[in-house]
């Protein structure tokens, strides 16, 4: 599979934590530092021993077959659950008994499977909705329409219309988020999770329900992200050709276990990976 | 500075157009009321449904733009009454400007009604829908019979507060002086009040709702209450902090309330805590739903129209309430009927085809 080339390409490098780096990577702490993490419901372990450590600037694919527990590792790095086990640190900092709202702050930021917009907001309002904890002024100030409220709402305009036309999408920024077509409203939530200004971008299949050339354009834009905000994504993706394609690190979940992990090229070859996703092969 | 040659956004326009209606309604009232050309009846309601428009556009800050079910909006109504009641007539002879001390008494409902409104909702904002719903309900019943058991007299020295619980103590337990007066007396209520309440200041308090309410969903703060409202586990995955919004709505929309009640009851001599009812909170809601939910204007003309209609239905004697109910009735299905809205959109071409959102 055809690999698309970024200005960032460089050889992974083990970490401690049985990981892989990019090489360019090392040096600087580490985004995400997953240790031991795990979580029960009830009786039954839906994440067990999770190791990850993600680079700086490196794109990193968590994938696995169905109910493998991807977007369960997802919402434990978002603190939408709180582990049962291990430790969680995002640029360093322990997240321990941090809320979503603090991990977010930190510098981690979401996209949803299902996708979760503002629907009877506007398309800047979205974005203005990432960028919430950037725009500083107060409630008074918005009621009573201070200078304040008109510099900072100026900004976040100005700002909010940047990040759209990432995607192409400022010319629609005044249409109502819920009426977008499918491919745009999946573009929106990851422009506002931009607005966040992460550190780390989590991608929950992104390309779920997009055609090839859509798909195409969107490895793109990800690998446009990474390189102009110099920031990690991780992604959680069925489609192989954007996974080979474009991630540099490959962790394979299944049954809530870590089963590989490596360059794209160890991955296809790996009999456990190939033996998960269809099965044993029949003894002659 | 680049000169700004954009179109105005069309909520601009909505907001602006209702601002401009509201006060030409009140031109055109103030002038008919002076020339004498309203009927007594109607006259006399102007002030209440001055209250009834606030109390309608703030429970829309609760249930359209926050989405959260209220059915104890009077009980904040209430509490602005008897403390707005109270401040008004201690401050009777400190301050003899009446526009001044009515000014006092909707700020100090506002705040009482705000301090309540926290107190409520830091428990309540914790549920969700339908159980949230019942427990403003619980709430609003609370208010009620605690502002029941109250007994409040004033003199020389200052406020006397008797907390009748048991219902054995009386006005005579409050230990008033000889130039004292009692203002609050239990079940009975507010009796004596001076009314101060004029129809400038109803229109003063719709003002200034509006700019409160309209300012504050254009604002972050706003657009943070409505993401709750849409999507809560998308706004904390942006780092909204769910608890401080749903709070800032609710104690907005509280003291708003306040206020409407303070006004309220300024304009009765006599005023009982039971007026604030289950009933009244539900008056309200059916305001706001059928002006539409999140649509500010919406709510002022249904609150306007329903407030006048059971005294326009007077000529029918008994069967008033259930023609009231019918009207009601009527008009929610031509409201939500679709081909009733493709009629309203060719009768009115400026809103064709899109929904009109306040």
């Amino acid at each position: 599979m055809a690999r698309i080339k970024s200005k960032n390409d460089s050889p992974l490098v083990p970490m401690p934590s049985d990981s892989f780096i990019p090489q360019r990577d090392l040096g600087k702490t580490p985004v995400l530092e997953a240790k031991h993490l795990g979580i029960d419901f009830g009786g039954l372990t839906a994440v067990d021993d999770f190791n990850l450590t993600i680079g700086r600037t490196e794109i990193a694919g968590l994938i696995g077959p169905n109910g493998a527990g991807k977007t369960t590792v997802f919402n434990l790095l978002t603190k939408v659950y709180q582990p049962t086990r291990g430790t969680i640190m995002v640029d360093g900092y322990d997240t321990k008994g941090m809320s979503t709202v603090q991990v977010n702050k930190l510098g981690v930021a979401r996209t949803f499977q299902n996708i979760r917009l503002f629907n009877n907001l506007s398309v800047e309002d979205n974005v203005k909705l990432g960028m919430h904890n950037q725009i500083k002024y107060g409630m008074a100030e918005g009621i009573l329409r201070l200078p304040s409220y008109w510099k900072q709402e100026r900004i976040a305009h100005e700002r909010a219309l940047e990040l759209l036309s990432i995607f192409d999408m400022d010319g629609m920024a005044e249409a109502k988020a819920g009426s977008l077509p499918y491919g745009a409203q999946r573009r929106l939530e990851i422009v506002r999770a931009l607005g966040t200004n992460p550190s780390l971008l989590l991608l929950d299949e992104p390309a779920a329900g997009m055609n090839p050339s859509e798909t195409a354009e969107l490895m793109e834009n990800i690998i446009k992200i990474r390189d102009t905000f110099q920031i990690a994504i991780m992604l959680i993706e069925h489609d192989m050709n954007l996974v080979m394609g474009i991630c540099e690190g490959i962790c394979v979940l299944n049954f809530g276990k870590v089963i590989a992990k490596g360059t794209p090229d160890e991955i296809q070859s790996n009999p456990v990976v190939i033996e998960a996703y269809l099965g044993k092969k029949k003894e002659a | 500075m680049k000169l700004k040659s954009r179109k105005l956004k069309k909520t601009t326009v909505i907001d602006f157009a209702t601002y401009i209606g509201v006060v030409l309604a009140f031109i055109i009232m103030n002038t008919l009321k002076n020339q004498g050309m309203l009927t007594r009846s109607l006259t006399g309601q102007l002030i209440p449904i001055c209250c009834y428009i606030v109390m309608a556009v703030s429970l829309n800050l609760t249930v359209g733009i926050l989405g959260e079910l209220s059915l104890g909006h009077a009980g904040f109504m209430s509490v602005g009454a008897f403390s707005g009641v109270v401040a008004a007539m201690s401050l009777q002879t400190v301050i003899p400007s009446e526009p001044l001390r009515l000014a006092i008494a909707l700020v100090v409902g506002a705040i009482f009604a705000a301090i309540a409104g926290t107190l409520v909702g830091i428990p309540v904002l914790r549920l969700r829908g339908d159980y949230l719903a019942i427990v403003t309900l619980a709430f609003g019943e609370i208010i009620k019979e605690l502002i029941n058991c109250l007994i409040i007299g004033v003199d020389e020295t200052g406020l006397h507060i008797v907390f009748n619980a048991t219902g054995t103590k009386s006005v005579n337990d409050l230990g008033l002086s000889e130039a004292g007066r009692v203002l609050i007396k239990g079940a009975q209520g507010a009796t004596g009040t001076q009314t101060i309440a004029s129809f400038t200041a109803g229109f003063i308090l719709i003002m200034i709702s509006l700019v409160v309410i309209l300012n504050l969903v254009r604002s972050r703060s706003g657009r943070a209450i409505m993401a709750l409202r849409d999507n809560r586990i998308a706004a904390e995955s942006v780092g909204i902090n769910v608890t401080k919004y749903k709070l800032m709505a609710f104690v907005t929309s509280a003291a708003l309330a306040g206020a409407a009640g303070a006004l309220y009851g300024l304009n009765f001599s006599n005023l009982v805590a039971t007026k604030f009812d289950f009933n009244t909170s539900i008056l309200v809601l059916v305001f706001v739903v059928l002006g539409g939910l999140g649509n500010i204007w919406g709510s002022i003309i249904a609150a306007t129209v329903l407030t006048i209609l059971p005294e326009a239905l007077r000529g029918f004697d008994d069967y008033r309430m259930l023609i009231y109910a019918i009207v009601l009735i009527l008009v929610m299905l031509a409201t939500n009927n679709p081909q009733m809205k493709t009629l309203f959109a060719k009768l009115i071409p400026v809103r064709r085809g899109e929904k009109v959102n306040g």
